[in-house]
């Protein structure tokens, strides 16, 4: 069947016993005339494909086309080896993976776009580095990595998930909601549990512009990654503990939708203002383009 | 609208760093390709607007040529491919306008060689684009149906040749859209069609009289 919002997800989820990625799997499988084996494969090129993009961030301390970023991720690597993160080891590896796909994007590395290229180091850097950590097996990233893709796919039938029509909320903050979907399917949250975790994170992110310098997906953009991958497994482990959104998700996308529209164009990826009119901003642009 | 699937949410695997200002650029390209067909001796890009400004930061105009020269988007190649022997291949050139009356992303991609041709388009968000003029024909092409373009003389009948021809080899329509420049001059019929087509019904086509072109354009791979 056609599912639009959460509340059905949800009931398709009750009436038949089933998780969030099997009721999508089996939706895909019969909207593409597909098996579920091959919505799996594809979830799996992705998935490898966030990994690759990992490790060559990892490893990479090449700028960016205009110079701004690109060292980050190096440099938070090096400060974990002198001196470790107060949070330990999975948020060490939360925030450089995060920085490293974010980076692989900036200099034309390859990445995958989920949901989209700006916000591509939020997801597989927290589902990579906690599924690391605590040993899940592939199927169980998949799974994961479905149920994700789930939920932003329901969120994009309601709101275009681009910069310039409902601001970074939209990009980030729908990749922070799917990235915690991912997580606390991964672990072993329930139906509800879930679609908690990713209206927690996406509701703290309500209203979030995109402002870009000089009009290019780096700053804010390349360390906005690591803090909404953190911020999702925040909203993971409220959901985990049983702490319910009191705006129901269906809602808090309403919400995103209506705040969305009322965002001034100048927010919108048009560079018009907030960060992108600054003072700095205007003379890195004048540096960059002439 | 249509609406978007699981895997258009976990995908495309891409060359960044922007969906809209390089894998929507590299898919332009491809598009235009595809429409073109034959191998161009020069290709002349016209950057507009957004895609004039911050093209260079985005690597737009690399996605541009990469795409003509039939790169996909998750081509490593496309990152350094003003140096790549693929390049040396053509002539090519980059220009750059401002036009309100144009898409924010929008560029004219002129081919010249055996036959010259100007194709235009948008980049519309999230990599999804949309050609939406091939010379001076209105059109809208998305790269995700197989599609016929076909050029002919405006008079009664001719779009039930074709679709009849089309519904006798049980192709089924996705859209049709049709344009002309005048009354009785050259009109173009534009139609995507579900699954693919036989080269033998294209040449069918284009053996009605009142026919001038025919192209088949493939849909693009992701």
């Amino acid at each position: 069947m056609d599912i639009s919002t959460f509340e059905q997800l949800k009931n398709e989820c009750i009436t038949k016993n089933k998780k969030i990625y099997e009721i999508a799997q089996e939706n895909m499988a019969s909207e593409g005339d597909i098996s579920i084996d091959e919505v799996r494969a594809f979830a799996n090129r992705s998935l490898f494909a966030m990994k690759e993009a990992i490790q060559s961030g990892l490893n990479c301390k090449e700028l960016s086309l205009s110079g701004m970023c690109g060292q980050d991720c190096y440099r938070v690597q090096q400060k974990f080896k002198n001196e470790p993160a107060i949070f330990g080891k999975t948020f060490e590896k939360i925030m450089i993976y995060a920085l490293a796909t974010s980076e692989e994007n900036i200099r034309m590395g390859k990445i995958v776009a989920c949901p989209t290229a700006g916000s591509c180091g939020i997801l597989p850097s927290a589902l990579v580095a906690v599924s690391q950590e605590y040993n899940y097996s592939e199927r169980e990233q998949i799974n994961a990595l479905i149920t994700a893709g789930e939920i932003g796919r329901i969120i994009s039938n309601k709101v275009s998930l681009a910069g310039a029509v409902a601001g970074c909320q939209a990009e980030c903050g729908v990749a922070s909601a799917m990235s915690a979907a991912a997580v606390c399917q991964l672990r072993g949250g329930t139906v509800s549990q879930i679609l908690n975790a990713s209206a927690l994170a996406l509701k703290n992110l309500l209203g979030l512009t995109c402002d870009p310098v000089a009009g290019l997906v780096e700053v804010p953009c390349v360390k906005r990654n690591p803090f909404l991958a953190i911020h999702s497994v925040t909203a993971v482990e409220m959901a985990l503990a049983g702490v319910e959104s009191k705006i129901p998700i269906d809602e808090v996308v309403d919400a995103m939708e209506q705040t969305g529209a009322l965002m001034s164009p100048t927010l919108k990826e048009s560079s018009q203002a907030g960060l992108a009119v600054t003072k700095t901003a205007l003379e890195i642009q004048k540096q960059v383009f002439g | 609208m249509k609406k978007s699937t699981l895997f258009d949410i976990i995908s495309p695997i891409m060359i960044g760093p922007s969906s809209s200002h390089t894998a929507g650029a590299v898919r332009l390209g491809l598009l235009a390709k595809n429409i073109y067909k034959l191998q161009p001796n020069k290709v002349v890009f016209t950057l507009y607007n957004s895609y004039a400004h911050t093209g260079k930061g985005h690597g737009t105009e690399k996605g541009l040529l990469a795409g003509v020269l039939g790169l996909s988007v998750d081509d490593r190649r496309i990152k350094d491919i003003f140096n790549s022997e693929l390049a040396k291949q053509i002539e090519y050139e980059f220009e750059y306008a401002d036009n309100f009356k144009r898409h924010p992303n929008a560029v004219d991609i002129e081919f010249s060689g055996d036959i010259n041709m100007t194709v235009s388009g948008d980049s519309v968000g999230a990599g999804e684009i949309a050609i939406r003029k091939i010379n001076d024909f209105n059109v809208k092409l998305t790269g995700k149906y197989n599609t016929i373009l076909i050029v002919y003389k405006d008079m009664p009948g001719m779009i039930s040749q074709v679709t009849s021809l089309l519904q006798y080899h049980n192709i089924n329509i996705a859209s049709l859209n049709c344009d002309r420049n005048a009354k009785g001059q050259q009109a173009s019929m534009i139609i995507s069609i579900d699954g693919n087509i036989d080269s033998d019904i294209i040449d069918t086509i284009e053996e009605i009289p009142e026919v001038y072109f025919v192209s088949y354009i493939e849909k693009l791979d992701n």
